[in-house]
Order: C-alpha cells, then sequence, then structure tokens
C-alpha cells in the first residue's frame, strides 16, 4: 500500500474526483437554475430527468466510445479543427487515453448527475420567500445572495460529496477508454485481478478495494452529515 | 397561485439565459452522442454517408467479429429478468413485513439497502470473487449467476423505489381492514398489499433494468459476458456495430426511465 505506485493512482484518482466534482456542481446547478420556472411534473422536466439518468448511471461504457468518436484520433471534433482550423489538438501526444481525457467524459456523467440530485433541493426554495423578497424590495440578485444561496449551501456541499464519490468509484468508462496503465485506484485493482505477475503483492487487490472504502465511508458520512443540515429548510 | 407563481419567476432566469444555458449544456452533452450517431453511417475511407452497417446489423449480415455481441445481448436480457425475480422476491415480503410488524427495523433495512451505494463495484468485486469461485462450484459458471451480485447493486434503487410506494398507501390500516373483513393473511398480501405496491415494483423494476443492463465492473472482472462487456471486446474489431448497439441500447433504456418518471409523476398526482 506504501508503494509510490499506490499512492499516485490514489492521489490521480483524488485530483481527477475533486475537479469533477466541482466543474460538475458548477455546471449542474446552472442547468438546474435555468429550469426554474418549468413545471415540476411537465413533459419537459421528465425528459431531463430522464436522459440525466441515462448519462448518469447507465452510460458508463456508453461515453467512452462516444468520446472516441467524438475526440479520438479520427473522432468528428478532433478532425473539424485540424482540417478546419488547423488546431491539433493531440500535437502534444494522444492525451484522450491518459488522466486528462478522463475528465470530459467524467463531466458527461458528473453534470447529469448533480442535476439529478440538485433539482429536487431547488424545490425546497419556498414561493414565499421570494414573495417575502420581493415585497421588501429586494431584487433577483439580493434573494439568490442573502436567502437562495445560505439556504441551499449544505445541499451544495453535500451534493459535492456526493459526486467526488461518485466519480471516485466509477470504473466502466476508464476501463473502457483505457486499457494500457492504471492511472487510477480502480485501474489499479483490475491491473491486480486480471495478473499474477506482481510478486509478492497477492492481495493488493484487497488492500486497494479496502482503501476505495474507507475513503468512501469518509465522504458518505460527511455526506450523511450534510444532509441532516440540508433538510432543515425541507419540512 | 399567479402570485406565487410571479415570485417564482422573479427569482428564476430570464427567457434568454434559460435558452443559452440549456443550449450550451444540450451541445456539451448532445456533441459526443451526435459523433457516436454519425460515426455509425461513416463510409470509412472511401467517405460519405453510408447505411451500410446498420443493414449489415438488422439483416443479420454479420461477421465473426459480432459473435460476442449475441451471446451479451442474451446474457443481459437474462441477468436482467433473474436479477428482477429474485430482487422482487426478496425485497417485498421483507419490506412488508417490516412495515408491518417491525417497524423498529425499518432504520436498519433502510441502512443495509443502501450500502452497496457506498462500496465502489470494482471494491465490490475483489470480495466477490472468492464468493464467485463457490457459486461456480454450485450453480456452474453460466453468466446468469451474476444476478445474485447485481441483486445487492440494484438495492438502493429498488429500495427506494418500493420505499415511495408503501409510504404513500397506508399499509397498516389496509391490512387491518383486510384482516378483520376476514381475508387470511395470504389473501391479504396478495389481493390488498401487491394490487397497491404495483408501482413501487415496476418502477424498481425498471431502474433494476436499466442498472443491470448497464454493469460492466462486475462482468469484466469476473470475466463474464455481458452486454456492456461484449461491447467493448467487439468495439476493438468492429466498432461500427459497437457502436450502433450502443445508441439503440442507449435509446432503450431512455425510454424506460422516461416511462418510469411518468409512473412517479402520475402516483405523486394521484395522492395530492
Amino acid at each position: 500500500m506504501g508503494d509510490p505506485v499506490v499512492l499516485e493512482t490514489f492521489w490521480n484518482s483524488a485530483w481527477l474526483s475533486a475537479l469533477t466534482a466541482v466543474l460538475g456542481v458548477f455546471f449542474g446547478a446552472l442547468i438546474c437554475y435555468a429550469l426554474i420556472g418549468t413545471k415540476p411534473d411537465g413533459h419537459f422536466r421528465n425528459a431531463i430527468n430522464a436522459v440525466s439518468g441515462v448519462l448518469a448511471q447507465f452510460a458508463g461504457v456508453p461515453l467512452a466510445f462516444a468520446y472516441i468518436a467524438t475526440m479520438g484520433l479520427n473522432g468528428m471534433v478532433t478532425v473539424f479543427l485540424k482540417e478546419s482550423l488547423g488546431i491539433d489538438i493531440y500535437a502534444n501526444g494522444t492525451w484522450l487515453y491518459e488522466m486528462p481525457g478522463l475528465i470530459l467524459p467524467y463531466l458527461a456523467f458528473q453534470i447529469p448527475l448533480m442535476v439529478i440530485v440538485f433539482l429536487p433541493a431547488l424545490e425546497a426554495l419556498k414561493p414565499q420567500w421570494a414573495e417575502a423578497n420581493a415585497t421588501l424590495g429586494g431584487r433577483r440578485s439580493a434573494f439568490w445572495l442573502r436567502i437562495g444561496l445560505p439556504v441551499l449551501a449544505p445541499s451544495l456541499v453535500g451534493s459535492l460529496l456526493l459526486l467526488f464519490a461518485n466519480a471516485f468509484s466509477a470504473y466502466a468508462t476508464a476501463a473502457a477508454l483505457i486499457s494500457q496503465g492504471s492511472q487510477i485506484v480502480p485501474l489499479q485493482i483490475r491491473a491486480a485481478l486480471a495478473s499474477e505477475t506482481v510478486l509478492g503483492h497477492e492481495n493488493l487487490g484487497g488492500a486497494l478495494a479496502l482503501g476505495m472504502i474507507l475513503t468512501m465511508i469518509v465522504v458518505m458520512s460527511l455526506y450523511s452529515v450534510v444532509e441532516r443540515r440540508a433538510s432543515r429548510w425541507r419540512r | 397561485m399567479t402570485s406565487s407563481a410571479d415570485a417564482t419567476s422573479a427569482i428564476g432566469p430570464s427567457a434568454l439565459t434559460r435558452t443559452i444555458v440549456l443550449s450550451a449544456a444540450g451541445l456539451f452533452l448532445g456533441l459526443p452522442l451526435f459523433a457516436l450517431g454519425a460515426f455509425t453511417v461513416r463510409g470509412g475511407l472511401a467517405g460519405g454517408v453510408t447505411l451500410i452497417h446498420w443493414r449489415d446489423l438488422f439483416g443479420g449480415n454479420l461477421g465473426a467479429a459480432a459473435q460476442p455481441l449475441w451471446e451479451g445481448v442474451q446474457n443481459s436480457i437474462l441477468l436482467a429478468i433473474v436479477t428482477v425475480a429474485v430482487m422482487l422476491a426478496l425485497l417485498v415480503p421483507a419490506m412488508i413485513l417490516v412495515r408491518l410488524h417491525l417497524p423498529r427495523m425499518v432504520r436498519v433495512l433502510e441502512f443495509i439497502c443502501l450500502i452497496p451505494l457506498t462500496i465502489p463495484a470494482v471494491a465490490l468485486v475483489v470480495g466477490l470473487a472468492p464468493v464467485f469461485s463457490v457459486v461456480a462450484r454450485i450453480f456452474g459458471s453460466g453468466s446468469w449467476t451474476l444476478a445474485f451480485a447485481y441483486v445487492i447493486i440494484t438495492l438502493p434503487y429498488a429500495y427506494r423505489s418500493i420505499q415511495a410506494n408503501l409510504v404513500a398507501v397506508d399499509v397498516v390500516t389496509l391490512t387491518e381492514a383486510a384482516r378483520s373483513l376476514g381475508a387470511s393473511w395470504f389473501s391479504t398480501i396478495k389481493d390488498v398489499i401487491l394490487p397497491n405496491l404495483r408501482r413501487g415494483m415496476l418502477a424498481a423494476s425498471f431502474i433494476s433494468v436499466a442498472v443491470v443492463l448497464g454493469e460492466y465492473a462486475i462482468a469484466s472482472l469476473l470475466s463474464r459476458t455481458n452486454l456492456q462487456t461484449a461491447l467493448v471486446l467487439v468495439s476493438k474489431r468492429d466498432p461500427y456495430v459497437s457502436n450502433i448497439v450502443v445508441l439503440l441500447s442507449l435509446v432503450l433504456v431512455l425510454i424506460l426511465l422516461f416511462a418510469l418518471g411518468r409512473i412517479g409523476t402520475r402516483s405523486r398526482r394521484s395522492r395530492s
């Protein structure tokens, strides 16, 4: 476990999860904000929920394929940028199949997950508060700064933790995209389970899995603490 | 209600902001899927647009490269059926029993059912590997045995779907009414409780099917073939076919989840 390679994969997993969680929370919350005022039970919301559900929970392997078709060496965007604008995104090597390449596909399931978990939280904002704000002469910015954000802050932190946990435990997208090397913990587990060539490391897979579970327990316990605070306004 | 609607629109985005944000999101999330679709009609080296790969797939005109795909599709369908059956058989009686007779166990059952959310599938596999060597000795190493693992990972989703339904109908009163009118326990469950839980059970089944069809980690690390592992395998030899099947599976699951949303909406309306 103290092996520098193992420590590096844990570090890689951590920053990848943290980065995509922060970006996912930001853009996901933005989408939720844009959906305020649409009917909660309407077809549009339902369609958004269904699409988000597919991307967030089902599309591990499909997302890897989709990004290969988009940004692979002969992908649509790669070819378009090269032929029309003369930009070669892979001038410094094909990063899609390495760590940086995971960021965009991960965002493609992190943002939808944020929409799923945060959209119900927005419904906690009571219309009466908006009325009170308007009656007292507050504007939209005042509402969000003084009421919206403080009330939603625990939900936002909770979502951040949930997205971190989600990215940390994701396997399919990375496994389908990266077939060489083990840059993140789940892939390291794959290597440990699939190969018997690492002498003296028979139980490395178990140790890695335990490390993952411990990380998840810490994150999820924090989540349940934050979630209890968040539910205060939902009565 | 108009005043509160006005107030909500006062804190909400302007029509312009909404259009911009949603279009940008649609572009970012939609472009890869569009590229995926565009790839399946690409004419290869000759260029141009062709439907030949689609025709190959539906004409049954596929080479040996696509062979694992049929096996994967069949296995996944079988897995979905077995998983849903085992999940319902375990979870529904347990939840009804706890609801009726052991209210103090509600938290315990909930905790157990939500544990799989905390344990990553990859980590779960490490523990499952030795278990499955025993399972393989008892039931053989057929792919359907994966359903035992899949029941575990679908528990949190299934639990929440059924729990939402269970809370919404007053099971305790229904049972007391049925019992006092002389119904046996069996017919109380069969004729009174289960019909009321139909919606939750349907929702739980839908979400479980979606989870099972999309599962990759456990199947690949236990060296079983299901839809997703077959897709990864085939994509290395015939990416056209695998991408078409990926698109079709995405559409199928989208329809499932959309139907799921309709079920939820209707039950919310009927409650209010």
